[in-house]
């Protein structure tokens, strides 16, 4: 009998053995899948550096090297001497930090409106306020742009800022957050004297943090990456943000600098990757929830 | 002591009727105060543009000339002229064709995102390498995809294509080439969003429901169609519309890449409008073409919306 049982214990443990071992072998296939599709997807990235570090006659050698016979950090200091990046650069720093600042408050304040208040029409405003977000900017590119020639503020930080301002869907997202609040600690403060502004200042913003960080993000993120916009309303090279800077100075010299370029590439983009390593998980878990805004 | 205090919450809320509408007058006026810096801004650049957009179609424009109305000959000129007409269409074409990447990234993103969901060891590395395309800026993912796509034998696809024995391609420059080149790279670029979008809707599904199809012995494949498929189905609704109406904004990368040739190939609705405008000045047909676009978008928008509200009933 007590044999039995041992055998069947030790029958068991094998079954037990056997399924982890398949289970280790299938995750190892697994592993190995999503590690190849990975490289595929991160090729481009990969390919970008390793051209940035190459000498001119390398670049065009063939078959293509994949490690740079000698590194050509000059490359790094030839892109930015060739055009004024740090004026894009400090161009762009400038714009999408005012946008981030200014789209934060106006969103703040209307959000606690509609979260906190009863007012007349808030329904109708509120639907005012959500139709925004359906009007895309290519509706609005032409008349926006006449606007601006009328009050002479093309090539002006003001075109490149005080358009973004406003916010339709970030208003939503932090409606929707500002509610969750409990009512009763608005009440209380209310009691203590704590006028509605005070409430919104040293409250509900500090309890507030998460979500203001993650639209904080977008707004940043959206308006560092943004194209078309700086594209139509800036002419002149001390104007121009680091993504035009970027096509300009692709399109405008020959095609043989390859190197040069993708340096220029990566210095572009890598100011948005190190904030996207420092603030991952926020990041994603926001994405996840709110969805991307693209300008 | 209990009829004072009636007494006096008598008189209080006999008080309290007048100044409680004047304290509602106090918080409409401030609850506006608090709206007004959006609302400026909304009616400077949001709907005056967009009402005014409608205004500019109905006019010859072209700059730095002076408008004349014309009623509404800039849509019968796009839609009827000899020369305008078959760009137009083709542009509208295009725009279409490029939405054909959205379905292919949706069921990609969908494998990726099933792969990813699984207990595989550095998941968050891997889900990092998906994502990064999506945060790099569409310009400068855009030069290097130009370099990728190099005609020359040095280029990396070429080399590659050369290395598997298939003749060198001119990608981008050739006009049958160059649109499922901007969806491959398109593709690529939007993975990651869709891909972290899913994985939230996946780890939403209660693991309660495979447990117990599996108790009934279910495999794989019907636990996906039966369980993960109808579940998952607002969430890839959700998706696909949403890429469909960006996809019809897609605008940087056709200006890094292609500039909408070669022979229009990729000049889609959007690009073709920016064109109109700010390389010929024509501000009343590009106007027009904006308002076309944004009917588009809003017959998208309304579908999103009708068939969303249907397909969420799940729990």
């Amino acid at each position: 009998m007590s044999s039995l049982t041992m055998a069947d214990a030790a029958l068991k443990r094998k079954r037990v053995a056997r399924k982890r071992l398949v289970n280790g072998a299938q995750n190892g296939v697994w592993f190995l899948v999503v590690c190849a599709l990975a490289f595929a997807v991160m090729l481009p990235f990969i390919w970008m550096i390793v051209t940035s570090l190459k000498s001119p006659t390398e670049v065009f050698a063939y078959p293509p090297t994949w490690i740079p016979k000698e590194f050509q950090w000059s490359n790094y200091v030839e892109m930015w001497n060739k055009a004024p990046f740090g004026r894009y650069f400090m161009n762009s720093a400038i714009v999408a930090i005012c946008v981030t600042i200014g789209q934060l408050t106006s969103c703040v304040l209307a959000a606690f409106a509609f979260a906190r208040m009863e007012f007349k029409g808030k329904n109708v405003m509120f639907m005012i306020f959500l139709s925004t977000t359906m009007i895309s900017s290519q509706v609005t590119l032409v008349p926006t742009y006449l606007v601006m020639r009328t009050l002479n503020w093309i090539d002006s930080y003001q075109a490149l800022i005080v358009p973004f301002l406003a916010n339709g869907f970030g208003v939503f997202m932090l409606r929707q957050s500002f509610r969750t609040i409990p009512k009763e600690l608005e009440e209380a403060a209310k009691l203590d004297g704590c006028s509605r502004f005070r409430f919104l200042w040293q409250i509900l913003i500090p309890l507030s943090k998460p979500i203001l960080a993650s639209q904080a993000l977008f707004a940043f993120m959206g308006n560092w990456n943004s194209y078309q916009w700086p594209l139509i309303i800036t002419n002149q090279d001390s104007m121009r943000t680091l993504q035009i800077g970027l096509r300009y100075f692709v399109s405008g010299e020959g095609s043989t600098q390859w190197g040069i370029y993708m340096a220029a590439a990566l210095v572009v983009t890598l100011p948005v990757i190190i904030i996207y390593f420092l603030v991952q998980k926020t990041f994603v878990e926001s994405m996840a929830s709110t969805g991307l805004k693209d300008i | 002591m209990n009829l004072s205090m009636l007494k006096a919450d008598k008189t209080v809320k006999q008080q309290v009727a007048p100044s409680a509408k004047k304290r509602k007058n106090k918080e409409t006026f401030e609850a506006y105060l608090y709206l007004l810096p959006s609302l400026i801004i909304f009616t400077v650049f949001t709907f005056f543009p967009a009402f005014f957009s409608m205004v500019v179609s109905t006019f010859r424009w072209n700059l730095p000339g002076k408008a004349m109305f014309i009623g509404l000959e800039n849509y019968i000129y796009l839609f009827t002229d000899a020369i305008e007409a078959p760009i137009f269409w083709q542009s509208l074409g295009n725009t279409f064709y490029f939405a054909v990447g959205v379905p292919i990234n949706l069921i990609i993103s969908l494998l990726l995102a099933l792969l990813l969901n699984r207990k595989i060891r550095g998941v968050g590395v891997f889900r990092t390498a998906f994502f990064l395309p999506t945060i790099t800026s569409t310009a400068a993912i855009s030069v290097v995809w130009l370099w990728l796509f190099h005609p020359a034998q040095y280029g990396l696809f070429n080399s590659i294509l050369i290395s598997l024995g298939i003749p060198i391609q001119s990608w981008l420059r050739d006009p049958l080439l160059a649109m499922p080149c901007l969806i491959a790279m398109g593709i690529w670029s939007g993975m990651g969003y869709n891909i972290i979008i899913f994985l939230a809707g996946l780890q939403s599904i209660p693991s309660t429901y495979y447990e117990a199809a599996k108790i009934d012995g279910a495999n794989t494949f019907s636990l996906f169609r039966f369980i993960t498929w109808p579940l998952l189905g607002p969430t890839m609704f959700y998706v696909l519309t949403v890429g469909i109406i960006n996809s019809l904004k897609a605008f940087t990368e056709i200006d890094v890449m292609t500039q909408g040739g070669p022979l229009n190939a990729t000049n889609t609705t959007a690009y073709y409008l920016y064109q109109n405008a700010f390389q010929f000045f024509q501000m009343g047909k590009a106007s027009a073409i904006a308002v076309l676009l944004f009917l588009l978008m809003l017959l998208l928008t309304w579908i999103q919306f009708r068939f969303v509200d249907r397909s969420v009933h799940y729990e």
